[in-house]
């Protein structure tokens, strides 16, 4: 016990501001959020995670967007198990065909109104795997898509600034260099 | 005593019936034998010891090890089907072939000799069309019961760009128990977490398992049949994101075999950056993991600690390497990254660093009384089922397995920097994770000496595509285990890829994830234990569902 205890102690609190670039617009919109978070989603934004098809780096990076250092839940942000709960759909991957089904309805268990970001360039238009017999390519010919975070993979901050991008009111499909 | 695999395999079906086969690079040897002799070349193999091993840390093995089996379309060549086996006893990985007409592409199934048959055959009847004869369990695998029965992707005459037109009705035909108090439970394929799809089915009495069925293919995109339209200069690409966080070790694999087919010796540097990287994600994997499980017995204090340690060596490696998971940095011929002298210095200093705190957290790990209650004895998978099934990496060197390609099939500096293999017996989930614990430790040992002697030179030499007809096979030890890719260029301008119009374009590649033979492991572990620790469990086997589902 005490060791776990000096382990807490000289650890301190790593949660850090992600690079200045990127804290600065996290924080830009964060102001912006704040209003719009609390009216909309009661302070916090339930997301939805479905894999439908990915190489699972995404999925590494998403996960790695909850650890201590990014700590997305200070966002307000939080998994949750179960669609009906849901205000976001968080997707990786490009659509496989064996996933199709049960990414559509995933999608229809949540309740409306609801967002959907595609993470990934494989979200975007099927990345490196394409269009195929078992790929139907991005997530947007499967479902309706708010917000594509790029990148193979997207680093953890990006996930992160994607889903504030979903929620904030200035939010656009698709996404130009600077967001 | 014989020991080759000429002599064994020739014992058994006779010499006439054994031809040596010249054109694949990689392997020890390669054998083509008459479909009738298939199974029984396996069944000679099987039962042939071999004894003795590198530097005696393999253990004496009593028998060859079927490690991938696959079919081939070789009608661009002229010829039908071709069905193959590759087996690794030791330091040898020998490959046996047996040609199969058009008309009537089957052969003696190895599903009675060898376990991991089951499967591997039942994906070469479902996505190649080819048909083991007396195989036990043909339901269709990867290929889910929405796709038309007669559709078989991997044939030339399939045309992998076309959405596949799914037919409604269909029903999986899962394996049942019945009985007095026997509940179901479905699971998946969408998960409550961040993790990849696929199905469970449970069968239970009070809180034990008496049966697990797992279903996969969800994630399945065509990855093999993708790469014949890529060609080998975006196969490259293709093979980094086969499983995303094996991404270096596949990236060494596919363009080993690429090298052996094109019989080009790769830049020495090269492949010390390879090994440099490859334990690199080895460590950041492990970290990750053990971690995870401990955050799945509630012990979320350690899991933390793990995880700031994993994303440590993240961030680390997007200053050495210009990526957060090194994707892309391997490539045919060589490597796309270099260090300098400081950059290595400072990545010295980075695993001193990364061991003390490491082993701080270790310590906790062993000192934690309820974290040992849930670890010990749970998910035991028994060394001789770990045989049987043909397990490979941490799964299998956690019951007893001796087995490391990177002793196994060595490249440079693995040959001089020879890693310590370690083996534990008890199977249980502590026991895969201990393994891990063990090989963080070595992997900071063994980049601490490769960066001293890494030599200099060049870092790419050119790889030309391998001539028509070419094939080449590597063995890659990844940190889930051992990865095997097999690549055949096809004749002339055959498939061309957008560069390489006047080569042979790729005929066939073969993937074979470690997931591809662990998955079966975990069906086997998981019983007689109780429902709630099953993600436990999983979690200690962590398979790839990606690079499995292809
Ligand atoms: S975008 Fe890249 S990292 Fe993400 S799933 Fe696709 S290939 Fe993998």
């Amino acid at each position: 016990m005490l060791r776990i205890l000096r382990q807490i102690f000289s650890t301190g609190i790593v949660t850090e501001p992600l690079s200045p670039a990127e804290e600065s617009r996290i924080t830009v919109t964060g102001a912006l959020l704040e209003k719009k978070i609390e009216r909309r989603f009661q302070r916090s934004v339930a997301i939805r995670f479905v894999d439908a098809g990915s190489c699972n780096a995404c999925e590494l990076e998403a996960h790695a967007a909850n650890n201590p250092f990014y700590n997305s839940e200070r966002f307000g942000i939080h998994f949750t198990a179960s669609p009906r709960f849901a205000d976001i759909l968080l997707v990786t991957g490009p659509v496989s065909i064996n996933m199709e089904t049960a990414l559509k309805r995933t999608y229809n268990a949540m309740p409306g109104p609801k967002l959907v970001v595609a993470i990934g360039d494989c979200g975007r238009d099927g990345g490196v795997f394409g269009c195929g017999y078992a790929s139907a390519g991005g997530v947007g010919n499967v479902i309706p898509v708010d917000v594509y975070v790029t990148g193979c993979p997207p680093a953890p901050s990006q996930i992160i600034h994607g889903i504030l991008r979903a929620v904030s009111p200035a939010r656009k499909t698709g996404d130009g260099p600077g967001f | 005593m014989m020991n080759w695999p000429k002599e064994i395999i020739a014992s058994s079906i006779g010499n006439d019936n054994l031809r040596e086969l010249a054109r694949c690079g990689g392997v020890t040897a390669a054998y083509g034998v008459p479909r009738e002799f298939f199974a029984m070349a396996a069944k000679a193999l099987k039962g042939a010891g071999q004894p003795g091993g590198l530097a005696g840390q393999l253990a004496v093995l009593d028998g060859w090890r079927l490690a991938a089996e696959w079919a081939t379309d070789e009608t661009p060549f002229g010829r039908g089907f071709a069905v193959f086996a590759a087996y690794n006893s030791g330091t040898e990985y020998v490959i046996v072939k047996s040609d199969l007409p058009q008309d009537d592409p089957s052969f003696p199934s190895l599903a009675g000799i060898f376990t991991p048959a089951l499967r591997f055959e039942r994906q070469i009847q479902s996505l190649m069309g080819v048909s083991p004869e007396a195989h036990p369990d043909l339901r269709p695998w990867i290929k889910h019961e929405d796709w038309p029965w007669d559709v078989y992707p991997l044939r030339k005459s399939f045309d992998g760009k076309t959405p596949l037109k799914k037919v409604p009705g269909g029903d999986y035909p899962w394996a049942r128990a019945d009985g007095e108090g026997v509940y179901e439970i479905p699971v998946g394929p969408v998960h409550a977490g961040i993790i990849e799809p696929g199905h469970f089915r449970f069968q239970a009495v009070g809180e034990d398992i008496i049966n697990l069925e797992e279903k996969l293919g969800y994630v399945h995109k065509g990855i093999e049949k993708r790469f014949e339209s890529l060609g080998w200069i975006f196969g490259a690409r293709l093979a980094a994101r086969v499983s995303g966080d094996s991404t270096v070790a596949h990236s060494i694999a596919f363009s080993m075999a690429v090298e052996a087919a094109s019989m080009v010796a790769p830049a020495q540097r090269a492949l010390w950056m390879r090994a440099v990287m490859l334990e690199r994600e080895r460590i950041a994997n492990h970290l990750g993991d053990i971690g995870a499980i401990c955050n799945d017995t509630a012990f979320a204090f350690l899991h933390h600690q793990f995880s700031i340690l994993r994303e440590k060596v993240l961030r680390a490696n997007q200053r050495f390497f210009g990526h957060r998971l090194m994707m892309d940095r391997v490539l045919p011929g060589g490597a796309a990254v270099d260090m300098d002298k400081d950059a290595s210095e400072e990545m010295l200093k980075e695993i001193v660093w990364l061991s003390k705190e490491f082993e701080k957290l270790v310590v906790i790990y062993e000192d934690n009384p309820s974290l040992e209650d849930r670890v010990w004895g749970a998910g035991v998978l028994s060394p001789s089922v770990a045989k049987e099934l043909g397990t490979v990496g941490f799964v299998a060197r956690a019951s007893g397995q001796a087995l490391d390609a990177r002793v196994q099939n060595p490249f440079a500096p693995y040959d001089r920097i020879v890693p310590k293999v370690p083996v534990l017996t008890s199977g249980d989930v502590h026991a895969r994770a201990w393994v891990r614990v063990e090989e963080v430790r070595e992997s900071m040992r063994l980049i601490r000496e490769m960066l001293q002697d890494i030599p200099r030179g060049r870092l790419c030499v050119p790889c030309p595509a391998p001539r028509p007809g070419a094939e080449g096979f590597s063995a890659v030890e990844g940190w889930r285990g051992e990865i095997i890719y097999w690549v055949q260029a096809g004749p002339l301008s055959s498939t061309a890829g957008p560069l390489s119009s006047t080569d042979a374009g790729i005929n066939r590649c073969m993937v074979r994830d470690p997931s591809s033979v662990n998955w079966l492991a975990l069906e086997e572990a998981i019983l007689g234990n109780i429902v709630p620790d099953f993600p436990l469990c999983n979690k200690s086997f962590n398979q790839s569902y990606s690079g499995h589902d292809l």
